[in-house]
């Protein structure tokens, strides 16, 4: 069976929320679009909007490329995964909330206490410290995948520090220079105001030692970061200092980064750093990314960290599997949205079903990430999947299977053409006295024919995501 | 409000471009001495090298002084800091580095001069491109300064990016005058010849001024004219009067802005001073070669003093 189409319904009829685009499109001939997508990646280099791959000296910038075709979603599609979305995140806050706190989900049994232990991104610091307004999470990805009409699920929570938000704007702005009529023709809702939310947010959680308007910076680990790009971007949208480690100090209490005229304090970091490299005198204690003694000062109310050190455990692919559990214990409700089903490998009867269809499943491992130790049954040879049973049978516990999803394509322009390629989405929420779901996302998309690896590091390619304002 | 470590790179930014402009017009300079033929041209490329401040590192690598070598050096050697190619590349790392204190304009002429210079230089060039080549370094760094003072802001930023480019283009300027001391003529008798004639209006071609000179100056090329126009002419965009007069301004916004005073303040009006009541005949006398020395030697600590009171580092 054909996986489900964006923009194709049954037999090649255009699906509603593309017959705007579709209109358009009809009265559009190849080469023109195939001329915009070059002065598209010209755009791009020109201004430098590219992430870096390091090799022994030389650094390499690599585009990530850009489709020209609008992924487009309805507002009803786009209503209900809102809702969907909004839900998930309040309870990721509040099962942090609960596990640096009573735990009173391990109590009640729906999640396994040495889970929460043992996980490495389980920061034992944060026992017992409520962060600023009481949210962890100020920044969450979700990854979405799509199977059919009605089918959305979750395939990863991104709750550390989710990048790829440059992108959702640079796309649009590089959609609205490339096709200015179009967007006349088709209305779609806005996501340029993402970097002001961005920043409202940020101030709205400031910590309670900062009597006046707060002073916000972003965190980054420096310009051979892949990210970097982004890290400039949004410091630059927000108007905001973008710092590094070696300009920050403590000082009377304060974080403070270092100016022309002097040490200024900083009242909310908004950290592109990973937690290991946060405070060197709490965790790794060779980091030169952050700062020495920022962890004091954030236990002491005079800095809000954003996201708060330890949300790692919330997205973490062990705990992924109970999300249903954790969603319905801390809303009262079921989720709306959904799992991928998952096997816990650590559970007896699991691991049998796994061991016998280890052809048709995706084999993870627990803490991996990045497409490392993990077995595509379907794809690999009966050697392989017998030496990953070995593996597996060695180590339950460090595995999780699901089923191979046919994930929904979306047109992509190809030399021949439009052609159906595979897709993902993932939106970005923002969380402080209130949820903002920025309408739209980032839409990540395979080039090769029939692959579902959409990630840019291994050749996958983005497009503009519209949802309409109907 | 402005971090250090963003002032230090708007500085180092601009003191590069300026260095990859200047580089292109050394040998500009070099090119067109060797065309003279009246001596053996390698003299003339050693004194592009001497004066380019790196020939330490060009004698680790080469034996001979050729147009192939000092060219190769000077403008696409990567192990050379101050080639064309390097600066450009250190320039844009540091524009990377404060991208968010760059007007789009700015940052996207400095990035396209990096992607097409990188591309020009790419290959060993051959001798009749060269004029072409050099044009089109000229060319990508007068578009840099053009979008920079089409687009900029006159803050504090700017501030820190002018005295990046005077600072530089002082101590460019001054070694170029240099130049002169080390080109010694064959003998005595060759003082006032074609020759010595050519390499004065040489080294005006090099910073640009062969035309504004005969403006401003009897058309023979006086050595004391010379040194004036380049060193006290307040008028003369390249003339170290005219950058001490801009980085005194600019130090000068800062210390307003800021309502603080450092060190650097006075070095600045101390070197503003010496150069408005300083005549020709003084430097001649205490020697060009001795001042030009002592005029680099302060260049190089009022750069070390801006640095220390902005907190770069």
């Amino acid at each position: 069976m054909s996986p489900f189409d964006e923009m194709l319904g049954p037999g090649k009829s255009v699906r509603e929320p593309y017959s705007g685009y579709n209109e358009w499109l009809e009265a559009q001939d190849n080469s023109r679009l195939e001329q915009k997508t070059r002065d598209a990646e010209q755009v791009f280099r020109k201004t430098g909007i590219t992430f870096a791959v390091y090799g022994e000296d030389e650094a390499v910038e690599r585009l990530i490329p850009f489709d020209v075709v609008p992924r487009i979603l309805s507002g009803r599609e786009w209503r209900k995964l809102a809702e969907g979305i909004e839900q998930r995140v309040m309870a990721i806050n509040a099962f942090l909330d609960d596990i640096y706190h009573r735990q009173e989900i391990v109590r009640a049994g729906r999640v396994p206490k040495e889970l929460i232990l043992k996980n490495s991104a389980f920061l034992p610091e944060m026992i017992g410290f409520r962060p600023p307004a009481g949210v962890y999470t100020h920044i969450i990805g979700v990854d979405i995948v799509r199977t059919g009409d009605d089918q959305f699920y979750v395939l990863e929570d991104n709750a550390r520090t989710p990048s790829g938000v440059s992108y959702m704007l640079e796309n649009r702005e590089t959609m609205l220079q490339l096709f200015p009529e179009l967007f006349r023709r088709v209305k779609i809702r806005p996501v340029e105001n993402y970097p002001r939310l961005l920043r409202r947010s940020l101030a709205a959680v400031k910590p309670p030692g900062c009597k006046d308007r707060p002073t916000v910076a972003v965190l980054t680990p420096g310009i051979y970061n892949s990210a970097y790009y982004e890290h400039a971007f949004l410091a630059d949208q927000m108007g905001v200092e973008l710092v590094q480690g070696s300009d920050l100090r403590i000082n009377d209490g304060k974080v403070t980064m270092r100016t022309t005229e002097g040490y200024r304090p900083i009242d909310v970091l908004y950290r592109r750093v990973d937690d290991s490299f946060l405070d060197p005198m709490t965790f790794r204690s060779d980091s030169t990314l952050g700062v020495a003694g920022i962890m004091d000062i954030y236990r002491s109310g005079n800095i809000t960290i954003a996201n708060a050190p330890g949300t790692g455990i919330s997205d973490d692919k062990a705990i992924y599997s109970y999300m249903p559990d954790i969603v319905e214990f801390y809303t009262g409700r079921k989720a709306i949205l959904k799992n991928v089903p998952t096997w816990r490998c650590s559970e007896p009867d699991s691991l049998k079903y796994v061991l016998e269809n280890l052809t048709e499943l995706v084999v993870k491992e627990v803490h991996g990430s990045g497409g490392y130790g993990m077995l595509v049954g379907p794809t690999s040879s009966k050697k392989e999947c017998a030496d990953f049973a070995a593996k597996l049978k060695a180590d339950p516990a460090n595995y999780i299977a699901q089923p191979t999803l046919s994930l929904s394509t979306c047109p992509i322009l190809t030399e021949a053409g439009l052609a159906p390629r595979h897709v993902d989405l993932r939106p970005y929420v923002l969380v402080s006295d209130r949820i903002e779901i920025v309408p739209g996302g980032l839409t990540r998309v395979a080039l090769k024919e029939g692959s579902l690896v959409v990630n840019s590091s291994q050749g996958g390619g983005t497009k503009d995501t519209w949802v309409l304002d109907d | 409000m402005l971090l250090g470590r963003t002032a230090n790179g708007l500085f180092w930014m601009h003191r590069h471009i300026e260095r990859a402009e200047n580089m292109a017009r050394l040998v500009d300079a070099g090119q067109r001495m060797a065309l003279t033929k009246l001596s053996d041209s390698s003299d003339e490329w050693a004194s592009v090298v001497l004066s380019s401040g790196v020939s330490a590192t060009f004698k680790d690598k080469y034996d001979e002084y050729s147009a192939q070598t000092v060219s190769d050096f000077l403008l696409r050697d990567m192990d050379n800091p101050s080639s064309v190619i390097a600066s450009i590349e250190t320039a844009r790392h540091n524009a990377r580095m404060v991208r968010t204190a760059l007007s789009r304009e700015s940052w996207e002429s400095l990035n396209e001069a990096w992607m097409s210079l990188k591309r020009i230089l790419a290959n060993p060039i051959d001798e009749r491109d060269m004029p072409i080549i050099l044009d089109a370094i000229k060319r990508e760094t007068a578009l840099i300064r053009g979008a920079f003072h089409g687009t900029m802001l006159r803050n504090e930023n700017f501030d820190f990016a002018r005295i990046g480019t005077f600072i530089e283009r002082a101590d460019n300027t001054a070694r170029i005058l240099d130049v002169k001391y080390y080109l010694l003529l064959p003998s005595l008798s060759w003082v006032g010849s074609s020759l010595d004639n050519y390499q004065w209006e040489s080294i005006l071609r090099s910073v640009s001024a062969h035309r504004s000179y005969r403006w401003v100056y009897e058309p023979d090329y006086l050595p004391a004219n010379v040194a004036d126009f380049l060193i006290l002419n307040g008028r003369m965009p390249r003339s170290l009067t005219f950058c001490y007069r801009n980085i005194s301004e600019n130090l000068g916004y800062l210390a307003n802005d800021y309502g603080t005073r450092h060190t650097c303040h006075d070095t600045v009006e101390n070197t503003v001073k010496m150069l408005a009541f300083g005549s020709i005949k003084d430097v001649f006398d205490e020697g060009l070669h001795e001042f030009i020395v002592d005029f680099l030697h302060k260049n190089n600590k009022l750069g070390k003093e801006i640095a220390e009171a902005y907190q770069f580092y």
